[in-house]
């Protein structure tokens, strides 16, 4: 019997109880679609994390002052060391593991420009600091060694500056005034986006390091920086380069054993790989939940083949009468589950996918549909067509002709 | 003339739980080529357990069945199966076609099961069709057919394969006196042609369109006759 004539018999007898096959089906798709918004939700939130660790710079470390047991900072407290320009060209210069290192300040201020004004974050870096998180300008130029050197009254501007501030005008070459200080715009940075914790990255300024510690901050001790972002030269010195840095501050700020340290080392890859991890534990469980949907759903198919097997014996005993083979009943019956599977898969993805397209839509969260889960979920659905339509199909294929054919 | 069928010892002995009961004690004879045979008896004596067996739908506890040369015995059902697809074509009583479905794809079901193509499939059920008088019937699904009608489908069904052999049991029984006249002209006609008839009845008006009647009585064949002259000699075994 050929597989045409095998179909066209399948959808003849799905057509004849078109509710009864839609509600068998019902489980199978609402199954698939939990799997296909689930997987695709999940997807968009990896892929979102894996856009955040890049936006953040490959092996980074993060050396910033206090400890991480008391949780707070001690700046310059009871004579205590904090880090500093000169802590940072000693990492630079002598870590092996570490090829690169900006000493950062922040602080939070209002820029002017004309009338405009914008309370932004404003960050003292080094050139190395673009360089460490691959963030080049759009127009304009980067801040250099020399700006740093002589504390220029320069400054680099986030996307997101620019736009509160100057709208469509050109801000190159503009002054803006940061805490009454005067400073020319020279370059405008790349868009970002968020950050892994979720701030905008774009809503920034950029100032000369030195710049910021001389102008800007009103501390004592003028070469202060609030942290070091270090760049391992590749992922497996990743570990070797916190040890490095820890003993090399352990031994510039006279860090016995004992002794508390006044900095603490921080892994960013690291923590976004628990972020990521989660996210797929997270989509795992749920996938695990939509897949004992699918299951119920394969249950109920059984159920509905084993009614159609009883309700359709005298039918199995004609076709048996005049020449069908216990093969040729148990691939109708089994390709009518399938059908009923695969129908329900098709709806169930296109209800999933429209599903997760709404979800972003309305929640602003991403969603990612991969060709491959769209693969699985097919694939799947048959699957439990297969697994559960065997039973009632060779429950068919098994009747004695005779007695099929005097089912009354 | 070759013998298309022949029993020798049939018996078929049914076991209901501890009870047996013997259908067919020890039934043998021949049919040959080109024959029309019908049998009678009463009811319960056994005669469609032996349209079973000489269908190939069911096995005979002892005895030996050869059809068309074939010993049937020693066959395995998927050969069974080819062998009622091939080479038997079945009348019921209850036509036993299937509902909600066009004549023209009843009639084409064996067919389909011999892995014959659409379109060759399409065109032999429709001269089956022409052969029992159904021209322009093809469309009309099951439940818009007459009585007789429907059992026209269900020999043309049955004609299709060019079996060697055509069973029917009690293929008027279902139906009114002129239309059973019908079907049983149309009988003829086919024997006619050289197709040979083995058919079961309680009337002996519809008895009396064959060549031959057996009779069957608590499971053994009391006559065996040739009543019309237009039937070959049959020869009981
Ligand atoms: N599957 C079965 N199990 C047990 N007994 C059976 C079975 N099939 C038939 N019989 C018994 O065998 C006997 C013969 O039955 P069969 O159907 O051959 O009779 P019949 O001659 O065709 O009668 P009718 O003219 O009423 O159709 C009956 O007594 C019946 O009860
Ligand atoms: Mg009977």
């Amino acid at each position: 019997m050929d597989l045409l004539q095998t179909l066209k018999i399948a959808l003849r007898a799905l057509r004849t109880n078109k509710m009864r096959s839609f509600l068998t089906m019902l489980g199978i798709i609402i199954g698939i679609a939990a799997v296909i918004a689930m997987m695709a939700v999940g997807a968009g939130a990896s892929h979102v994390i894996a856009q955040q660790i890049a936006s953040i710079g490959s092996n980074i470390i993060l050396v910033v002052p206090g400890s991480t047991t008391s949780g707070g900072l001690r700046m310059g407290s009871g004579g205590a060391q904090t880090l500093t320009s000169d802590d940072v060209r000693a990492i630079m210069n002598e870590c092996p593991s570490v090829a690169l290192a900006s000493g950062t300040t922040r602080t939070t201020s209002q820029v002017v420009y004309g009338n405009m004004n914008w309370s932004t974050l404003i960050m003292g870096a080094t050139p190395e600091l673009f360089e460490i998180r691959e963030w080049p300008v759009v127009s304009g130029r980067s801040i250099s060694q020399q700006d740093v050197d002589g504390a220029a009254k320069v400054c680099l501007l986030g996307q997101t500056v620019v736009d509160n501030l100057f709208g469509a005008d050109d801000p190159i070459g503009k002054m803006v005034r940061i805490k009454k200080v005067p400073f020319t715009v020279v370059g405008v940075l790349e868009q970002k986006g968020q950050s892994p914790q979720g701030t905008d990255q774009d809503d920034a300024v950029f100032v000369p390091l030195r710049t910021a510690q001389i102008k800007l901050s009103r501390s004592s001790f003028p070469n202060t920086v609030g942290a070091v972002i270090v760049q391992a030269k590749s992922e497996a010195l990743l570990d070797k380069s916190e040890e490095e840095i820890t003993s090399l501050l352990n031994q510039r700020h006279r860090i016995t054993n004992g002794k508390e340290p006044d900095f603490s080392t921080r892994n960013l890859s690291e923590i976004l790989a628990v972020a990521e991890q989660s996210s797929k534990a997270m989509s795992l469980l749920l996938g695990a939940v939509a897949s004992i949907s699918l299951i119920v759903g394969g249950i109920g198919i059984m159920n509905i083949m084993l009614v159609s097997v009883t309700e359709r014996t005298r039918e199995i005993g004609i076709r048996m009468a005049i020449g069908a083979r216990r093969n040729d009943i148990l691939l109708q019956f089994m390709t009518e589950a399938v059908l009923l599977t695969m129908i329900g898969g098709i709806i169930g993805i296109l209800l999933g996918a429209g599903g997760a397209m709404i979800v972003s839509r309305i929640l602003d969260w991403p969603t990612l549909i991969s060709v491959q889960s769209v693969t699985v979920a097919f694939f799947f659905s048959a699957a439990v067509g297969i697994f559960f339509g065997f039973y009632p199909a060779r429950k068919a294929a098994g009747l004695n002709p005779i007695d099929a054919l005097r089912y009354e | 003339m070759s013998n298309v069928i022949t029993l020798n010892g049939i018996s078929r002995v049914f076991t209901m739980g501890d009870q047996q009961f013997e259908a067919l004690k020890g039934i043998s004879f021949g049919v040959d080529a080109g024959e029309f045979v019908a049998i009678m008896g009463a009811s319960g004596s056994g005669k469609s357990t032996c349209m079973n067996i000489l269908g190939c739908l069911d096995r005979p506890t002892s005895g030996e069945y050869h059809l068309d040369g074939l010993d049937v015995g020693g066959l395995d059902p998927n050969q069974l199966a080819a062998i009622r697809n091939r080479k038997l074509g079945f009348v019921f009583q209850g036509f036993n076609l299937l509902a909600r479905t066009p004549a023209v794809e009843n009639v084409e079901l064996p067919l389909v099961y011999s892995g014959i193509h659409a379109k060759e499939r399409r065109k032999r059920a429709l001269a089956a069709l022409e052969q029992v008088g159904l021209a322009g019937k093809e469309g009309n699904h099951t439940s818009q057919l007459s009585g007789g009608q429907q059992q026209r489908v269900a020999i043309a069904r049955a004609l299709i394969n060019n079996p060697a052999l055509i069973l029917a049991d009690e293929p008027t029984g279902n139906l009114d006196s002129s239309t059973s006249e019908e079907i049983m002209k149309l009988f003829t006609s086919l024997n006619q042609q050289g197709i040979t008839i083995i058919m079961v009845t309680h009337e002996t008006d519809v008895a009396a369109f064959a060549g031959r009647r057996i009779t069957f009585r608590d499971g053994r064949i009391i006559s065996d006759s040739l009543t019309g002259p237009t039937s070959p000699a049959g020869r009981p075994v």
